[in-house]
């Protein structure tokens, strides 16, 4: 299943802005932050997965260990309440562009 | 090249500008928002009514995944092909009231034109909270779309 990513998806889940409040404090490796959640293991790799493909963690590779950063730029951008409504706006536009593009070749 | 939608909203004013340039000619642009079969493909709503005329009125109603039907409906005050539309809109049902919008329409080259669109709310909160809508939508949507995925693990 390939679900498409988004930062509002990310910060949904409490078990996932729980770790972006660990990992903003320090950078740590993936069993570290499974340590302070009761949750198994793999979930809480699915968890980290999705928030790496949303930009919102970036990972680090430091010899076996793979270190765990926050990113906050990223985090800037939901702080934007404003981007999703633009984007509401984008995408219609987007849209009206595609759809008379054809109509004009149709003509 | 990607043409970006431009949205200025200044902290304490009952107003909005949404701006976007399109790789269309100005005549092709003003069509989308004039022909009701245009306007319900990229509006994705169907279009019950659409006047296009000073006070002439629109109607339109969307239908959300889940079957409600969403009605949406204005006046229209002003109709200039090619230049501008001055028209209300108001969202049935919901509690933020009656908004004022400005369209205008402006030819950049042969093939590219430009809208402008300033939009004027009630007050600053309407104005503020409208803008949040998609924002919790997100969220929300977010919250739904993992529930599915939670409901078919079981």
């Amino acid at each position: 299943m390939n679900l498409r990513r988004d930062v509002f998806q990310a910060i949904a889940d409490p078990t996932r802005r729980a770790i972006l409040l660990l990992v903003a404090a320090q950078s740590m490796t993936a069993g570290a932050i499974a340590s302070n959640f009761d949750t198994a293991r793999p979930t809480v790799s699915k968890h980290l997965q999705i928030l790496t493909e949303c930009e919102l963690l970036e990972q680090e590779y430091n010899g076996r260990e793979v270190y765990y950063h926050f990113n906050p730029k990223k985090m800037k951008e939901i702080a934007n309440f404003i981007e999703p409504f633009r984007k509401m706006w984008d995408d219609r536009f987007n849209k009206l562009e595609t759809i008379m593009k054809k109509y004009k070749s149709k003509k | 090249m990607e043409r970006k939608t431009n949205i200025h909203a200044e902290d304490g004013k009952q107003e909005i500008m949404i701006t976007r340039e399109f790789d269309l000619p100005l005549e092709l642009l003003f069509k989308a928002y004039e022909d009701p079969e245009i306007v319900e493909q990229w509006m994705g709503t169907k279009v019950l009514k659409l006047e296009n005329k000073k006070h002439g009125a629109y109607q339109f109603e969307t239908t959300d995944p889940k079957g409600n039907k969403h009605g949406f409906n204005g006046t229209i005050h002003e109709f200039t092909p090619n230049q501008k539309i001055t028209r209300t809109f108001e969202m049935e049902n919901a509690p933020f009231g009656v908004q004022l919008e400005f369209l205008e329409f402006e030819q950049l080259t042969d093939g590219t034109s430009k809208l402008n669109m300033h939009v004027i709310y009630r007050s600053v909160a309407v104005r503020d909270q409208l803008l949040k809508l998609p924002f919790a939508q997100g969220i929300n949507m977010a919250h739904n779309r993992i529930q599915e995925i939670l409901n078919k693990l079981k």
